[in-house]
Order: structure tokens, then C-alpha cells, then sequence
């Protein structure tokens, strides 16, 4: 089974698993430094915490990342990519409720 | 640790993906292609399991590197592609 570029081969292939899929070829990627938002470092922070913590580990925010169906994965940011890794995780974890993400979530 | 620099080697044809959730790191090009060990670069915890919150094993983890026409035949430009690969995707060749 092996790929060629210009007739992908049928594959189990992951949605983030992106190298040589010729439809991601056509694109040149943009190098040029790119400004964060506060989310951007919030989220980065939270992930910071987890992980000194030892709640979460940066291979489970990984996986949870490569579990975002793939239609999602394309549309969202890089950073929301993580917070719903982030929160899949800890709803797996039983950190939090999905009652208390919720109730937060209307505060905010 | 099972390989050596310049041991010949070709990466399991094996898609983990279509039996469940998983989390590998051996990208979907380089399977089932051959190539050869560069480098021995350590045991590590595997991946894989770590994802999960599993306990891991560590395991050894190697450069590997390819001709760039065997993975990419209409490419014809002379070039290596170096690719950090776990053993237990590996077997001689």
C-alpha cells in the first residue's frame, strides 16, 4: 500500500495525519510570524498547568487533537484544537462535569 | 535496542486506524516502505500508550531514513527523508 502523490491511495490515513496528501500540496505555507491572542496564550497556559500538574499529558492532548472529526479539525484554529482536546480530556478524567462546563460556560 | 546504522529496514504495512481509536506516530507515507536505520537516539515511553494514560513501556526509537523516490516515485530529485520511527514499527529488510 503505497502512496503516490497525485492519485492518494485509498489508506486509514487519519485526518491529521496530512503529509504528501496532494490536496494539502498546492498551498505555500505561511511562515511569516503570526501575532496570539489571549486566548491563544490562555489555552497555552492551561495546558502548561495540566501538564506540571500531571493531569494531562501532552500525548493525550494529542490524541484527544486527532480524535476532533476531520470536517471540525479543518475549521478550527490551532489553539481551538487544543481546548477541545483539553476539555475532552477532562471530562474523560472525571476533572470536571459536563454540568460544571456548562454552568461555566453560561457565566462567561 | 535491535537495529544498527545502516541496517536495512522497511516499516510495517499496518493501519492501527481502521481498528480503533489510536494515536501512532509512524506517518502514513513511510508504511510499508523500505529504507535504512540512521541513528539510535534513546528509549522513550511509547507514545501510543501514553496517549491513553496507560502505563508505557519504553521502547527504542530511531532515525530512519528513506530515498525520497521510494516514497515519492515521480519526485526524481536525489533527497533523503529522515523520519523518527519506534522499533516496534520496524522489522529487517
Amino acid at each position: 500500500m503505497r502512496y503516490r502523490a497525485g492519485m492518494d491511495k485509498e489508506t486509514a490515513r487519519a485526518p491529521h495525519d496530512l503529509g504528501g496528501v496532494s490536496k494539502f500540496m498546492c498551498d505555500a505555507v505561511d511562515t511569516e510570524p503570526h501575532a496570539l491572542t489571549d486566548f491563544d496564550k490562555q489555552v497555552d497556559a492551561l495546558r502548561g498547568i495540566l501538564g506540571a500538574k500531571q493531569v494531562m499529558s501532552v500525548d493525550e492532548l494529542r490524541r484527544g487533537i486527532e480524535s476532533i472529526p476531520e470536517a471540525d479539525y479543518h475549521r478550527l484554529s490551532y489553539y481551538r484544537r487544543w481546548i477541545r482536546s483539553i476539555t475532552d480530556n477532562l471530562l474523560r478524567k472525571g476533572v470536571i462535569t459536563e454540568a460544571e462546563l456548562r454552568a461555566a460556560l453560561e457565566v462567561s | 535496542m535491535t537495529f544498527l546504522p545502516g541496517d536495512a529496514i522497511r516499516v510495517k504495512d499496518d493501519w492501527p486506524e481502521s481498528r480503533g481509536p489510536v494515536h501512532i506516530r509512524t506517518p502514513h507515507y513511510v508504511r510499508g516502505v523500505a529504507g535504512h536505520v540512521k541513528k539510535y537516539l534513546g528509549d522513550f515511553p511509547n507514545p501510543e500508550d501514553l496517549a491513553f494514560g496507560r502505563p508505557a513501556l519504553r521502547v527504542p526509537l530511531y532515525h530512519v531514513a528513506f530515498d525520497r523516490t521510494a516514497i515519492w516515485p515521480e519526485h526524481p530529485a536525489k533527497d533523503t527523508l529522515l523520519v523518527e520511527i519506534f522499533e516496534h514499527w520496524l522489522e529487517a529488510a
